[in-house]
């Protein structure tokens, strides 16, 4: 389990970016729900904790491919693959993230330091 | 609606299909492409591919495995639309493929300046990309004709490969039409950064060179050496082929705010459409990719409802380009005697975001490198003046 920030230092409608390797990306919803979901795009490197959070999905900053947080699965191109989802813990008032343990979809072009 | 034809098999041909499928149409469907190629993204062959980073696998546009139960018809033209009982498109086969519903996207060509000197490259399809990048690798002196995005972006990669760059562009400032004089100048600034040459209110009188070209002549008598010349003059839409079809033609073919043309049963999308845009009450064709792919889906619904949905709003054009390995990303459209501020980082760094307003109202917004309050800010766009 990685600790990314205390649950107050992420609001809602807000995103924090974990430097893991690859970056996971954490997203607290208007709803009050939590996600985590690998940071970088299915397409190419952009960080979706930069991108625009609506309901339950989150839109690439780059070229606007939604992805819904709670499967990955994106609704239209340019990404064609579903971004890695990771299950998200709060204890003590703390918000952790649990690596998946599937491999990731990053795009071409950018790699994970150990692979 | 028992049966559909789409003429133009690229991004927003391919994209009507799937939003035809996807709002359950079950019919026939038969996708008509000039080029022989299944459908595959541009963007990448200015930047990429072009750099040699991507392969033409890497272009592909249809997903693995993804079947839309379409009969494709590559490699043939379509020369025309005739309306009898149903709608009947020519091919230049001298087949016709019969259709209740027609989906024009055919797209743009690049516009040319004549001649057939060697050397002298646009940049529209694979072949280009191709014929483009083996002549770059041999070459150290390139003139690129033009200054908005592609030919900024074939500078950007010419300069990664160590040749000599200048751009000679007629207007006096680069990429004035799309971003305005004032922010064109700021952008300009990052390809002098990167050392290119920048020459503007200059224009172009001829090439020279005998059999392949070696020069670039300009208006006021300055001659450059050159390679190779890329001309990037833009494009114009491809709607000869409906010459007589009774489909209205402007800049492009002319549609409503949900991709209805004048003449019933027959939408248009992407490059070679020009959609009434209610913010702006006026009719615009628009040539970026976000819009060749997620308006499909609007006219498909028009489409099926036989007209009945149009939108009164649009979403604001997007386009973004890659340079230097800058986000470049724009929403909106602007006209001379918008006002431009700065409201986010500065031009000296060369990262900041800029928003375009008209009578009080934000039109458009402009961010280099960044993508996460661009994101925010693009929403805004075309708000009624004094929101938020
Ligand atoms: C080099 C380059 C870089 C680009 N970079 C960007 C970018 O960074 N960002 C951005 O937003 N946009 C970019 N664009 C624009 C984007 O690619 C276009 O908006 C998009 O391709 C439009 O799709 P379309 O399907 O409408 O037209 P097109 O892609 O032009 O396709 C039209 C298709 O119709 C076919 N056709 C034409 N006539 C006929 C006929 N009579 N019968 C049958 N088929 C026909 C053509 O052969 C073609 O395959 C770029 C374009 C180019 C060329
Ligand atoms: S980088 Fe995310 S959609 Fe292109």
């Amino acid at each position: 389990m990685i600790p990314a920030c205390p649950l107050a230092a992420l609001p809602r409608g807000e995103a924090l970016r974990i430097e893991t390797d690859p970056p996971i990306a954490v997203f607290h919803t208007e709803d009050g729900e939590l996600y985590a979901v690998d940071d970088t795009c299915t397409h190419q490197d952009a960080s979706l904790a930069d991108g625009w959070l609506e309901g339950c999905e989150v839109e690439c900053p780059l070229h606007a491919s939604r992805f819904d947080l709670r499967t990955g699965r994106v609704d239209a191109p340019p990404a064609k693959l579903p971004v890695r989802t990771h299950q998200v813990v709060v204890q003590d008032e703390t918000v952790y993230v649990v690596p998946s343990d599937l491999p990731p979809n990053l795009p071409p072009g950018v790699r994970t330091g150990s692979a | 609606m028992k049966s559909v034809a789409i003429v133009g098999a690229s991004l927003a041909g391919l994209s009507a299909a799937r939003a035809l499928r996807a709002q359950g149409f079950g019919g026939r469907l038969t996708i008509v492409g000039a080029e022989p190629h299944r459908p595959y993204d541009r963007p990448p062959l200015s930047k990429e591919f072009l750099a040699g980073q991507m392969t033409t696998t890497d272009l592909a546009l249809e997903g693995d495995g993804e079947d839309l139960g379409a009969e494709w018809r590559l490699g043939v033209a379509a020369t025309g639309l005739e309306r009898g009982r149903s709608l009947r498109i020519a091919l230049a086969d001298g087949s016709a493929v019969e259709a209740d519903g027609v989906v024009i996207a055919t797209g743009a060509v690049a516009r040319t300046l004549g001649g057939d000197l060697a050397g002298v490259h646009t940049l529209r399809t694979i072949e280009d990309a191709a014929a483009l990048r083996a002549d770059l690798g041999a070459a150290r002196r390139l003139v690129v004709i033009g200054a908005g995005f592609v030919g900024a972006e074939v500078a950007c990669v010419a300069r990664t490969l160590g040749l000599d760059v200048t751009i000679v562009e007629a207007a006096p400032a680069p990429f004035a039409r799309a971003l305005g004089p004032e922010m064109g100048t700021a952008l300009a600034a990052l390809h002098e950064d990167h050392g290119v040459r920048l020459i503007c209110g200059a224009a172009v009188r001829g090439l020279t060179g005998e059999g392949r070209v070696d020069g670039v002549l300009l208006d006021d008598g300055r001659r450059l050496d050159a390679d190779v010349v890329l001309v990037g003059i833009g494009a114009r839409p491809v709607v000869e082929w409906l010459d007589g079809s009774g489909v209205l033609l402007g800049d492009g073919v002319v549609c409503d705010a949900g991709g209805a043309t004048s003449v019933p049963g027959v939408v248009a999308v992407g490059d070679c459409a020009a959609w009434f845009d209610p913010a702006l009450g006026a009719h615009l064709r628009v040539e970026h990719w976000t819009g060749a792919a997620r308006r499909p889906a609007t006219a498909a619904q028009t489409l099926l409802s036989g007209g009945a949905a149009v939108p009164d709003t649009l979403a604001p054009p997007y386009l973004w380009s890659d340079q230097y390995g800058m986000r470049v990303q724009f929403a909106g459209h602007t006209l001379p005697g918008d006002e431009v501020s700065v409201e986010e980082g500065d031009l000296a760094s060369r990262r900041f975001l800029a928003v375009y307003r008209r009578e009080g109202r934000m039109v458009a917004v402009l961010g280099v490198d960044q993508p996460r309050s661009f994101t925010r800010w693009r929403r805004r766009v075309n708000e009624p003046a004094g929101a938020r």
